[in-house]
């Protein structure tokens, strides 16, 4: 059966089931006035009593838990003890007599239907939060009432090894309190990328297959299972073969996974002796961490719109000035390009106050702002201007469509640099200007802004999704944007034959750099330098080191003969390494 | 009574996290604290209403204070919704 997969990874092992049985309900009415207030204490009771019970988990965890995790449970201190929670429960106690079990487990019902029911992804999978604390604080109440019989907390749940644990869902508690040392897999009838399950999973390492649907329940004890998270797939009890060959494709991608944290100090290079640039796309200073572990060379695309977003004004000059000398310094004399502010489209700022459009990718954004509001674009630019004087710093100009714009983000760039050296600042003169080519008319005129760039960055998303005349975000159509489709292709063919005409380099930094699919096609292009987000890295420097530019020449010359992406993926597929 | 509008600027909106900080933050003051989101009102002492009000980032909410130390709170809460959140 096939689910999401969200902790990549291939487990073969033996299930085991874990059900829960529904809180009954009793029926039992109050018969007298009095026992009202018996029934609220109880309740009050309960809650104390579950709110010390997550204490005590935090306490102990506190050390070996994920952070996420920690503020799950503090979220469910105060959900537990929510006063809104306990009116409703109070007033079903004294207005329909019910007693405060029966009262208890319907609020929580309702409760867990309305959030089950919210659209927003992360609010419905709140739902699981509200009735794991149900679970709980109905656990105390009914321990209350047959005070009698020896409490009986559940053993804490004990596996053998090799576990492959499968439920309908699993709780914040389930997943946190779990002792998972022997569990090497999880699958969920229910669930999304954002469950719990899906957090712990991929913070411990543990492959997940969760959104299994309803058959995943006739899964029983014992079962053989294997668990395939990379497609998303829960087998089970195979045949020898299927097994078989599982066993060879799990040893297989353990050793790829080795083999390619072993890539980090190896240069790309294809076996014909051609060097290739590898950069990251970033967003912030720290995401440099992971670029340099990965075997980055440097940032092929800054977005410097995270700096810009989450805030009520716009950022100083100083402010930018920090944040991108923060970047320069931390790289060393590894290459930086900043893109300037590409706002608009999808990406809004809430204090700029930009009234929503009509066609908002075809309307007021990036560069067109910019030249708009030239104050804003001279004060980034002053920013970037200083900062470029402590590293390898670059700018990038996104939305480019025609010369006449390439020549006005240059003369304000000049306007900046005069008013520096006006303020006697310290400033890079000499700071190398490239564009993103983005739009399509830019790349038909690849030839001619070549002659006025120093440097081409092809941004395949919004290249693609504009040729195309298709919205990357509009569901109904969001299949027919295709990276693939000749016409998109014939224009990043010709941009990167520009580039190389005119000498000046050209990067690609769109989703299509880290398709490993891509990769040969592109190498064949003449593209030399690839920037992608860092855990892309290893992956597409495999790819290179085992292929050569002779071969990636010929599957070029092949897929710009067929007509239609169909074809040319078919044929990507093939000719993989 | 003081009452202030914020813009929600935390990048996922009013979620698990900054509601936890905002409960524990009205604790500390006697002041009864209540949010405005469009034509709802709610009082910022349950988790349950904070979450399924469902505040996005970008959305407006107005925070209104009243009580015997309202000048203190007012400005915790102006602390948070300005600064604070931003981590959260």
């Amino acid at each position: 059966m096939k689910g999401i997969g969200v902790s990549p990874g291939i487990s073969i092992g033996t299930a085991r089931v874990i059900r829960k049985t529904a809180a009954a309900l009793t029926g039992i009415l109050l018969t007298n006035e009095s026992a009202i207030p018996t029934e609220i204490k109880k309740y009050d009771e309960a809650v104390g009593a579950a709110v010390k019970e997550i204490e005590g988990i935090i306490a102990r965890g506190a050390a070996s838990l994920p952070p996420e995790s920690i503020e799950i449970l503090e979220m469910q201190i105060e959900l537990s003890g929510d006063p809104q929670i306990k009116d409703n429960v109070v007033q079903r106690i004294i207005s329909d007599k019910k007693n405060v079990s029966d009262a208890f487990i319907e609020v929580i019902r309702d409760t867990v239907e309305i959030f089950s029911n919210m659209e927003d992804e992360y609010m419905s999978a709140r739902a699981a939060d509200i009735q794991d604390i149900g679970d709980r604080i109905l656990q105390h109440l009914q321990e209350a009432r047959a005070t009698t019989a020896a409490a009986s907390q559940p053993d804490p749940l004990a596996f053998g090894p090799d576990t492959i644990l499968i439920a309908d869902d699993f709780t914040p508690t389930d997943t946190i309190t779990m002792d998972t040392s022997q569990v090497i897999g999880f699958a969920t009838r229910a669930g999304s990328r954002t469950s719990h399950v899906a957090i712990i999973a991929s913070a411990r390492g543990i492959p997940a297959v969760v959104g299994c649907g309803d058959e995943l329940l006739l899964i029983s004890n014992g079962d053989k299972i294997i668990l395939d998270s990379l497609n998303g797939l829960v087998l089970v009890n195979p045949d020898m073969d299927t097994l078989a060959q599982y066993r060879l494709k799990k040893l297989a991608y353990a050793q790829q996974t080795d083999r390619l944290a072993g890539l980090k100090e190896v240069a790309a290079r294809t076996t014909d002796g051609e060097v290739i640039t590898l950069l990251a796309n970033i967003g912030e200073p720290d995401d440099l961490d992971q670029v340099f572990e990965k075997g980055g060379q440097g940032t092929g695309l800054l977005r410097t719109e995270l700096l810009f977003m989450g805030r009520s004004s716009f950022p100083t000059e100083e402010e930018q000035f920090e944040f991108y000398k923060e970047i320069a310094l931390r790289s060393g004399d590894k290459p930086v390009i900043i893109r300037t502010l590409d706002i608009g489209g999808d990406k809004q700022l809430p204090y700029f106050g930009l009234p929503p459009e009509q066609n908002p990718f075809l309307g007021y954004r990036a560069i067109r702002i910019c030249l708009d509001r030239e104050e804003l674009f001279i004060t980034q630019l002053k920013a970037i201007l200083r900062a470029a004087a402590f590293g390898n710093v670059k700018i990038m100009f996104p939305m480019i469509g025609n010369i006449r714009e390439l020549r006005s983000a240059k003369q304000v760039l000049a306007k900046a640099k005069t008013a520096l050296s006006r303020e006697k600042r310290t400033f890079a003169e000499n700071i190398a200007v490239g564009i993103m080519i983005e739009i399509p008319s830019a790349a038909i005129i690849a030839d001619w802004l070549a002659k006025e760039a120093d440097f081409f960055s092809i941004g395949t998303n919004d290249l693609c999704q504009y040729t195309l005349a298709v919205d990357r975000m509009n569901e109904k159509v969001k299949d027919l944007y295709d990276p693939y489709d000749p016409g998109v292709l014939r224009l990043v063919h010709n941009v990167i034959e520009q580039g190389c005409k005119n000498n000046i380099p050209v990067a690609m930094c769109g989703e299509l750099a880290s398709d490993p699919l891509a990769t040969l096609l592109l190498l064949g292009m003449g593209l030399r330098e690839f920037s992608m987000s860092a855990p892309s890295i290893p992956f597409i420097k495999n790819i290179i080191n085992h292929n050569s530019i002779v071969k990636a020449k010929e599957v070029c010359k092949k897929v710009m003969e067929m007509n239609n992406s169909k074809d040319i993926i078919t044929y990507l597929q093939e000719v993989q390494p | 009574m003081i009452i202030k509008d914020y813009t929600i600027l935390s990048p996922e909106g009013i979620h698990a996290r900054p509601a936890t900080t905002l409960i524990k933050l009205t604790k500390q003051f006697k002041s009864v604290f209540h949010l405005k989101k469009g034509d709802t009102v709610i009082k910022l002492n349950s988790m349950l209403n904070i979450l399924a009000l469902a505040a996005k980032n970008g959305e407006t909410i107005s925070i209104i204070v009243e009580g015997e130390d309202e000048a203190p709170a007012a400005a915790a809460i102006e602390e948070f919704f300005t600064q604070q959140i931003k981590n959260l």
